[in-house]
């Protein structure tokens, strides 16, 4: 219920807006209770007694009301949109923000599309939520309450004849609803089965061709497609029957008035305006238990939405700075070291990622990190900016502990080129400048310079200025790579962590790249994630992780003497066969 | 609309249209609504006996509706108010079966719709699925995945949203509407007219709310899309915001975003939401009209009490259609506009294919290109003039840089793409004498990124041959060398894959792919080596299971190993499209052309 106390703390800063809203909403209920008792007025004083001034008079004063009724209902609505509005307002912004705090960790036990997902659809049904409780969801209870009070003031017999009546339309609702939400899960898990085998012959094109198995797949297709009609049709068959059965429910209703409230007339205990009125509030009760019905969808996903944005709102980031935290001097050394370092990734059946890793770097050193996919490679790599925290053992940046120091002080040392070249929208400069939005256009130049990019960028159309797409959907694997370089060059960092960040560029620009590093390599420490051997020949000292574990250590020299395992991957790659022509991520088709 | 066609058949990124909606909140609109409407009604063709019987009914369940109020303005004048006990009860019963008879009608008419639209539904869905089968593969290869789908599901979901709860009651809305203005008209003549009044105002003012709701939700559907990208942008991007202490600018621009969103969306859902209260405010200023009109008609005798009351009812009955028929409108607007993308693909060209005059029988598997030419966008070309020959069981090596052409010569050969120029055969044959299924059979892909079904191992297996026994496709994964490493998943050979294979390495999911190519076993194989090692041991496995895959069959691979070169009849060095070398690997390192440059470079700087 801890997300309900987080809900209305959303609405809390709109307490006025939403107060004035029901105060309008309340007052329109009562207006629209009060017409059926002027039209009985009308009929019983008016018609009945020839009184033309009721008639006039009765007339007028319901105009009268209507005109207010109008613009009351535009300043609820008002209201209500402003209300529903600025919460969603608030509660992406709390998202987004809450997201931006989340560490690698945190974010890595999420998809970004649900994320997207709690941001967009979650937000938009909780706004959904708190815009018809200040509307239709309050009125239309108001509205039921206040007939029923009425019925039983116009004539507390009739009402108690309407009351089976009642009982009889709940039950049914409660029925249809408890029969049918099963029948609809049914549907939704054989309309889940439909799209799967969609999605596959999508995604899976190419192999459904080849193997020219297009009438195997549509014959699936059709199976799948004839269950799912089928059971649709189940639901829709039973649904068919809830509308009709509850109209005829209001139609038994209005006989029974008509009926019974007609045999208390020809009594004279009551008058035709009466039977009149009290028809029209029996329509009114009526009414909105049908719409509520309707209504409970939206209740029930904005209730499950609340959940789960308050299961993101909840979550802290896993990676805070420490109470006394210190700012690193900017003068600090870039010595790396890590010291019996042990890593465990939440959730992942406690197996250790890395094990008692021992690491050294000093500054001008090129230290290279060797291993296959699932070595543990990147996750060492992002324990020295502290993206996540080590498990055991320490990290240390300049002989700090690095959970001793500011995160913020410590990434304004570290150049990082992530695994995923990630690039945002905007120009090319944007995105060389990111993490210095204000470096010069020499600055920017040099950088791409170094990274070899400027050759291609130079070569465009725009140059510099030419537009990124979403994901940097226009740039090949490898250019984006090597713009990812040139972002991280431009910060002039003490410390450079590559993490296998020239997988998707020819060896020939790889060699390219490393020997322009090289030329300032004295000013940082290098630190380079490889599985391509040729990427690490050149290292001052190469570290083979296997498993999670550093199995060698030394130059390449070193190691293909004492290495066993150093050779292998050696021979493999290198020996039998060279990687003439490493890189074919990318398809022809996207140029 | 014409930029969807051509990247159909063109093949290319750039021609590529923005898919599907993207946000929340968007009405769209058809561009040709009656030319779709026209289409889909032709999906509900083969029901017209069956929706005849539904107008009927839906007729039939009107009128009897119409009934009950007019019984009550009866019963009221003529019994209540002349006493008559036993009277007032016989027309009570007659109410209460008319009310019934009409609900009974009604609830069979949609018992029957049910049916008829889900059938037509999944008619739609087939014709969709078949045509989706028999596109060329650029189809596939310029449209993203997930767009892709979520367009389809979205597209489908609008239709049945409209088809299925809406046609009926729009029918009903429309007839009931029509029958109360008869039997106002009929009662009595003021009264009708003065309702009829309303009619123009409603419409008035639904027009007013439209107009200003489009305006004002186009603003909203801009803003939105500018906030999903910011928003998608720094959740995907997190990570590097998080490296590059970009956070506050991009908290920023999300701030600056958010506040758009809020300034457009309270002014167009001001306006939307406006429709609902203010209808039902019309509403009451319908009966104060009938009840302030009817009491001075009443006074000088012109009309009865029973009448007002019935007029009453019957404007409560007229309003509420009319507010489901605004409602109606943005249903069946987003449900035409699904069609429309939906028969836009339906009319996107099928590949084309020779009827296969010359059906493939067993062959050899000589393969000829001459002077072949290719280009995916008309003027630049990706292969230029290129002709080469494998004699039957030759192995010929791909080597070249990236967009060199080598990805493409597999879609030519494969037919996935068709050739601007020269010709492709195989034992003589012309390409495109045969038929595309033919071809395919003899044909077998092992691509770097495998494809793999969220089915069991054993299937994904025989999906390479429909027809093998259990033992078969074992038999095919021990020659694969993937035996061992399936006998250790949890289910072994029934262990079911889990959405894009998420519990199975890259290596693994390649010998599968081996296993699946070798129970088809193909006379021809197109094989794209893996670029990046997985670990030493699976990579040994995977060498030593293709070489045994390509023993007897004539085979391209794009190499990426020099042993796999090492190998070769062949070596074939592609660059911008041309054969620029050829020979054995020894001999091209003799020649010292590209080959040798691309091969030293791995070793430069270093003492060997």
């Amino acid at each position: 219920m801890a997300y309900l106390g987080r809900l209305f703390g959303f609405i809390r800063p709109y307490r006025g807006l939403s107060i004035a809203s029901l105060v309008f909403l309340a007052v329109l209920v009562c207006f629209d209770l009060a017409i059926p008792r002027l039209i009985q007025r009308i009929i019983d004083h008016g018609i009945l007694e020839h009184d033309r001034g009721v008639v006039l008079w009765t007339a007028v004063l319901m105009l009268g009301i209507s005109a207010v009724s109008t613009v009351i209902a535009i300043g609820n609505n008002v209201y209500s949109v402003r209300v529903g509005e600025g919460v969603a307002r608030d509660l992406r912004e709390a998202l987004f923000l809450k997201i931006q705090s989340y560490s690698f960790g945190n974010l890595d036990r999420q998809k970004t599309g649900q994320l997207m997902v709690r941001l967009t659809s979650d937000v938009s049904a909780i706004k959904s939520l708190t815009q018809i409780s200040l509307r239709i969801g309050t009125r239309a209870p108001l509205l039921m309450l206040g007939s029923l009070v009425l019925m039983v003031a116009t004539s507390a017999e009739l009402a108690l004849t309407m009351l089976p009546l009642l009982v009889v339309t709940s039950a049914l609702i409660v029925v249809f609803i408890m029969k049918m939400e099963p029948l609809f899960r049914v549907v939704q898990s054989k309309l889940d089965t439909l799209n799967n085998v969609l999605q596959e012959n999508i995604a899976g094109a190419r192999l459904v061709k080849s193997l020219v198995r297009a009438d195997f797949e549509e014959e699936r297709f059709a199976v799948a497609n004839e269950e799912m009609t089928d059971r649709s049709i189940e639901v829709m068959k039973f649904t068919s029957a809830m509308m009709p059965a509850l109209t005829l429910c209001v139609n038994v209703g209005m006989v029974v008035v008509i009926w019974s409230g007609g045999l208390e007339a020809i009594r004279g205990r009551l008058s035709v305006g009466q039977i009149v009125a009290f028809s029209n509030y029996m329509l009114t009760t009526m009414t909105p238990i049908v719409m509520m019905t309707m209504l409970s969808n939206t209740w029930a996903a904005g209730l499950a939405s609340a959940r789960r944005v308050h299961d993101i709102l909840s979550t802290v980031s896993d990676v805070v700075d420490t109470p006394g935290a210190t700012a690193l001097p900017g003068d600090a050394k870039a010595c790396v070291a890590l010291d019996g370092v042990s890593f465990t990734y939440h959730g992942e059946g406690n197996e250790a990622v890395l094990e008692d890793i021992e690491l050294r770097a000093e500054p001008g050193q090129t230290v290279a990190i060797l291993g296959a996919t699932g070595a543990g490679k990147s996750t060492l790599v992002n324990l020295v900016p502290r993206f996540y925290d080590v498990t055991s053992g320490t990290v240390s940046f300049a002989d700090h502990d690095v959970r001793r120091l500011t995160q913020d002080s410590l990434i304004a040392q570290i150049g990082v080129v992530p695994q995923e070249a990630l690039l945002f929208t905007g120009t090319i400069r944007d995105n060389i400048a990111y993490g210095r939005p204000g470096a010069s256009d020499e600055e920017v130049v040099r950088a791409a310079k170094t990274a070899e990019a400027h050759d291609f960028v130079a070569k465009l159309p725009a140059g510099y200025d030419t537009h990124v797409e979403e994901r940097g959907a226009n740039f090949s694997g490898g250019q984006k790579q090597r713009l990812a370089i040139a972002r991280a060059l431009l910060l002039r960092p003490k410390l450079l962590l590559l993490d296998d960040s020239t997988s998707a560029v020819d060896v020939e620009t790889e060699t390219r790249i490393q020997d322009a590093l090289e030329k300032d390599k004295d000013e940082r420490t290098t630190i380079v994630v490889a599985q391509r051997i040729s990427t690490v020949l050149k290292a001052d000292r190469i570290y083979v992780l296997d498993k999670g574990r550093v199995v060698a250590a030394g130059t390449h020299h070193e190691l293909m003497r004492a290495s066993a395992i150093y050779q292998e991957i050696y021979e493999s790659q290198l020996g039998r066969g060279v990687a003439v022509e490493p890189v074919a991520q990318e398809s022809e088709v996207a140029q | 609309m014409t930029a969807e066609r051509r990247a159909g058949t063109e093949g290319t990124r750039a021609a590529m249209q923005p898919l599907g909606p993207r946000g929340m909140g968007k009405i769209e609109r058809p561009a040709d609504a009656q030319a779709t409407l026209r289409r889909l009604v032709g999906y509900f063709e083969r029901f017209k006996t069956a929706l005849v019987v539904v107008a009927l009914l839906v007729v039939v369940y009107t009128v009897l509706g119409l009934l009950g109020p007019y019984l009550m303005g009866v019963a009221l004048d003529r019994y209540v108010a002349r006493r008559d006990a036993a009277g007032l009860g016989h027309i009570a019963l007659v109410m209460l079966a008319a009310f019934f008879a009409s609900n009974a009608v009604n609830f069979v008419a949609n018992w029957i719709m049910a049916s008829v639209s889900q059938r037509a539904l999944k008619d739609i869905r087939t014709s969709l699925f078949t045509h989706l089968q028999s596109l060329p593969l650029s189809f596939f290869d310029t449209r993203p995945a997930g767009e892709l789908m979520s367009r389809l599901t979205n597209d489908i979901d609008a239709i049945n949203q409209a088809v299925a709860q809406n046609v009926t009651s729009l029918l009903a809305s429309v007839l009931s509407m029509a029958g109360i203005l008869i039997a106002m008209f009929v009662l009595d003549r003021w009264l009708a007219l003065a309702s009829v009044l309303v009619v123009p105002i409603m419409f008035w003012f639904t027009r007013f709310v439209a107009v200003y709701t489009r305006r004002g939700f186009k603003d909203l559907q801009r803003a939105l899309g500018e906030l999903n990208g910011v928003m998608e942008e720094g959740i995907s991007g997190q990570k590097v915001v998080k490296i590059f202490r970009h956070g506050d600018a991009v908290a920023a621009a999300f701030r600056a975003s958010n506040a758009e969103v809020y300034r457009t969306g309270v002014s167009a859902n001001t306006y939307a939401l406006l429709l609902m209260p203010l209808t039902s405010v019309l509403g009451n200023l319908f009966v104060i009209v009938l009840s302030g009109l009817g009491g001075f008609l009443a006074l000088a005798g012109l009309v009865s009490v029973g009448v007002i009351a019935t007029f009453i009812t019957y404007g409560q009955n007229f309003i509420n259609p009319l507010r489901q028929l605004s409602n109606l409108y943005n249903t069946i607007q987003a449900a035409l506009a699904g069609a429309e993308r939906v028969f836009q693909i339906l009319d996107t060209k099928a590949e084309v294919d020779a009827a296969g005059e010359h059906p493939m029988g067993d062959i050899r598997g000589d393969v000829r290109f001459d002077h072949v030419g290719f280009s995916y966008v008309p003027g630049s070309p990706v292969i230029t003039d290129m002709s080469l020959t494998a004699k039957a069981g030759e192995m010929v090596a791909l080597v070249g840089p990236t967009g060199a052409g080598k990805t493409t010569i597999i879609n030519l050969l494969t037919r996935f793409y068709e050739l601007d120029g020269g010709a492709i055969t195989i034992d003589g044959t012309d390409l495109r004498a045969c038929s595309k299924a033919d071809l395919r059979r003899k044909l077998g892909l092992v691509l770097q990124d495998t494809f793999l079904f969220a089915n069991t191992v054993l299937e994904n297996i025989r999906y390479g041959r429909l027809d093998a026994t259990d033992e078969e496709v074992v038999a095919a994964a021990q020659v694969a060398d993937a035996d061992h490493f399936i006998r250790q998943l949890p289910q072994g050979y029934q262990t079911v894959l889990s959405e894009r294979a998420g519990n199975l390495s890259q290596g693994q999911r390649q010998l599968l792919a081996i296993a699946r190519t070798l129970l088809a076993n193909p006379a021809i194989l197109i094989l794209d080596e893996a670029t990046s090692s997985v670990d030493t041991r699976t990579e040994a496995r995977i060498q030593k299971s293709l070489l045994r895959l390509m023993k007897g069959r004539t085979s391209f691979v794009i190499a990426h190993r020099l042993s796999t070169i090492r190998d070769a009849n062949q070596v074939l060095v592609i660059d911008g499209g041309r054969i620029i070398e050829r020979g054995t690997h020894a001999a091209l390192i003799e020649a010292g052309g590209l080959y040798r440059q691309l091969y030293v470079s791995q070793f430069k700087g270093l003492s060997l």
